[in-house]
């Protein structure tokens, strides 16, 4: 073979090499761009000017859907957990959907479970007890977003 | 903050086609190798190349209907790292040689186990039940290599293969798994104790002595694989995997101040005491002096050399002579690669290993339970540290150290550690990336009393 051609095919694998690795950058880039966007919510206002049908969507005084549960305070503060459908459990157990890492809740703590529009905590017979606001809950109470839950030192809040 | 608020996306067909580019560069390499020899599109380059796609594909397979939320580059940058690896070592063979292929055995090897972590372990959690099976585990394979009649003896001064018929295998690649899964398991339940006592001394916070238990296990344990298997590059691995992770968990810096006093400590203690320690240091420091040469820093001098020839672009696939260093296809492989590729393509081997560190810790970050992120945390710092040893020792940056390169060098051992570490980065970043398992309830006792605990039903969103 040719002194050329192996010269080109020296050259041309260090480019392949290079561009498998920009191939895995940008995969990765599209990655956090998709989280961005998501967190984003709202249009900027430049979307606004291209596409002006974004605009619309008026601010709803109405009450609020809760979409995400925000740890405010204890040793997992600032988690955020997205709101599904489905319940959520809380808890030092492992197989919790939010593993409180607090010495004051039980294993399976708390339950938290959508009815309706409005999401409902429910304490699943802990030691420690589950307050909303600056009562403990005896039974199963709706909570609005804003309102602290507070579970041994740890406090969520639904956040719309 | 923002991962939460996506949705989920599998993103397996990235994954195929990253997998396809690793599989050309792999591929491809080993075609150059073979390219002025006349012997390039032989049988045995389709037969060698179509097993290693096959191997990849097939796991990427598993990966669709078994994990297909895992990250969709972990697999990709391991197949590339192979595939140059299996392809330098292949050119290094000398005529008639099999470690080329032995290599590729071991890799087939490496990858079904690894598939088959990702295929029967179905939750990363339940490792954490054999947190001191896995401690049991470690120890066992860190003595084997030191029992008469399984250990392999002392080879090139150090004593830590162990022989099973005629091979012979490296069972401290191994333990670094276990112990990362015992440390994980051991952290993720005493974490809190270890936290809340201790006194405070100036601006850090002090651990209690009965605390320092472990820690100070840990440290014994590297310096009876210093002293005992004369293994400087696993003693300081499996100490370092010890403080980070102990680090993670509390994030307390004075760990890492301990640490680092008992590593200066314990080195130069050694450095004092043992002979082979002391030739190292010594060896490392006037490496270029003519009678040191002759006896111990000829090789990391002829890697050197090797990669000065090779330059900026290096000299080309099967084109250097790396061959003349010694142990160019396994301590040196980075040497050999850096001569034939030059430092754009050293650079491009190191970025890829960067980007493999970066998931793995990518992983530990997203998911949800605390013996995950040690897990994830401890296993990509072990091949971070380990990269760090190997590639610092061939550009004399430290001592070299007889670590292996992952995935690149020579040596069966080390690639099925490296191929079950792959497994277990997948499934955590599988457990990370999906969307939230919320396991059903069983009916609690208290719900009837409620008298609203109806079957929910899905709230429609606005």
């Amino acid at each position: 073979m040719s002194d050329l051609t192996i010269t080109a095919l020296r050259f041309g694998f260090l480019l392949l090499l290079w561009v498998l690795i920009f191939s895995i950058v940008s995969a990765m880039r599209r990655d956090l761009m998709l989280g961005r966007k998501a967190a984003a919510g709202a249009p900027t206002a430049r979307q606004i000017r291209r596409n002006p049908e974004l605009a619309e969507a008026p601010p709803q005084p109405v009450k609020q859907q809760a979409r995400q549960l925000v740890v405010v305070e204890g040793p997992l503060k600032g988690r955020t957990v997205p709101l599904a459908a489905s319940p959520i459990l809380l808890g030092r157990a492992q197989e919790a959907t939010l593993v409180l890492e607090d010495d004051y809740a039980s294993g399976r703590h708390a339950r938290l479970f959508p009815q309706g529009s409005r999401w409902f905590i429910e304490d699943l017979g802990s030691t420690n007890g589950t307050y909303l606001g600056d009562q403990q809950l005896t039974r199963a109470l709706p909570v609005e977003p804003g309102v602290p839950v507070r579970i041994g030192k740890t406090v969520i809040e639904l956040r719309p | 903050m923002s991962q939460v608020s996506t949705m989920p996306k599998p993103r397996r067909n990235v994954e195929l086609a990253l997998l396809l580019l690793a599989l050309v560069v792999g591929i491809g390499a080993n075609m150059l190798v073979g390219v002025d020899q006349e012997k390039a599109f032989d049988s045995d380059f389709w037969f060698q190349s179509s097993l290693l796609a096959i191997a990849a594909l097939a796991f990427h397979a598993v990966l669709r209907f078994r994990a297909k939320y895992a990250d969709p580059v972990i697999l990709p940058i391991a197949v590339a790292l192979n595939g140059l690896g299996l392809a330098m070592i292949h050119r290094l063979d000398p005529p008639g040689g099999d470690t080329g292929n032995n290599q590729l055995r071991w890799t087939l090897l490496a990858m079904a186990v690894s598939i088959a972590v990702v295929f029967f372990l179905k939750d990363h959690r339940i490792l954490r039940r054999f947190t001191f099976i896995s401690l049991a585990a470690s120890a066992l394979l860190l003595i084997m290599p030191l029992v008469p009649g399984i250990g392999a003896g002392e080879i090139l001064g150090a004593q830590v293969w162990i022989k099973v018929g005629s091979m012979t295998f490296q069972p401290g690649e191994v333990a670094k798994i276990t112990l990362a899964i015992f440390f994980a398991g051991y952290l993720s339940s005493n974490r809190d104790l270890i936290l809340l006592a201790g006194r405070k001394i100036g601006p850090m916070q002090f651990p209690r002595f009965k605390d320092m238990g472990p820690m100070i296990t840990a440290w014994l344990v590297s310096i009876g694989v210093l002293v005992f298997q004369r293994d400087l590059g696993s003693s300081l691995l499996f100490f370092g995997l010890f403080i980070v992770m102990i680090y993670v968990a509390t994030s307390r810096i004075s760990w890492v101040v301990i640490g680092v006093a008992l590593i200066i400590g314990g080195g130069f203690v050694a450095a004092q005491v043992f002979s082979h320690v002391q030739q190292r240091i010594y060896g490392w420091l006037n490496a270029f002096s003519p009678d040191v040469y002759e006896n111990g820093s000829r090789q990391v001098i002829e890697g050197l050399f090797g990669m000065a020839n090779g330059g900026l672009v290096g000299t080309g696939l099967a084109q250097g002579r790396p061959d003349l260093v010694p142990f160019a296809n396994s301590d040196m492989i980075i040497a050999s690669l850096g001569e034939e590729l030059g430092l754009i393509g050293l650079f491009a081997i190191v970025l890829l290993y960067l980007m493999f560190f970066t998931r793995g810790f990518r992983a530990a970050l997203g998911t949800r339970d605390s013996f995950g992120k040690l897990l994830a945390c401890g296993l990509s710092f072990a091949v971070a540290l380990q990269c760090f040893v190997v590639i610092g020792g061939v550009t004399r940056l430290i001592p070299l150290t007889g670590l292996t390169t992952p995935f690149l060098a020579a040596g069966g051992s080390s690639l099925l550690a490296n191929w079950i570490i792959v497994g277990l980065l997948l499934m955590i970043s599988h457990a990370a990336r999906g969307p939230v398992d919320t396991t059903p309830l069983p009916p609690a006792g208290t719900a009837a009393a409620t008298g609203i605990d109806t079957p929910t039903e899905a709230v429609k969103q606005a």
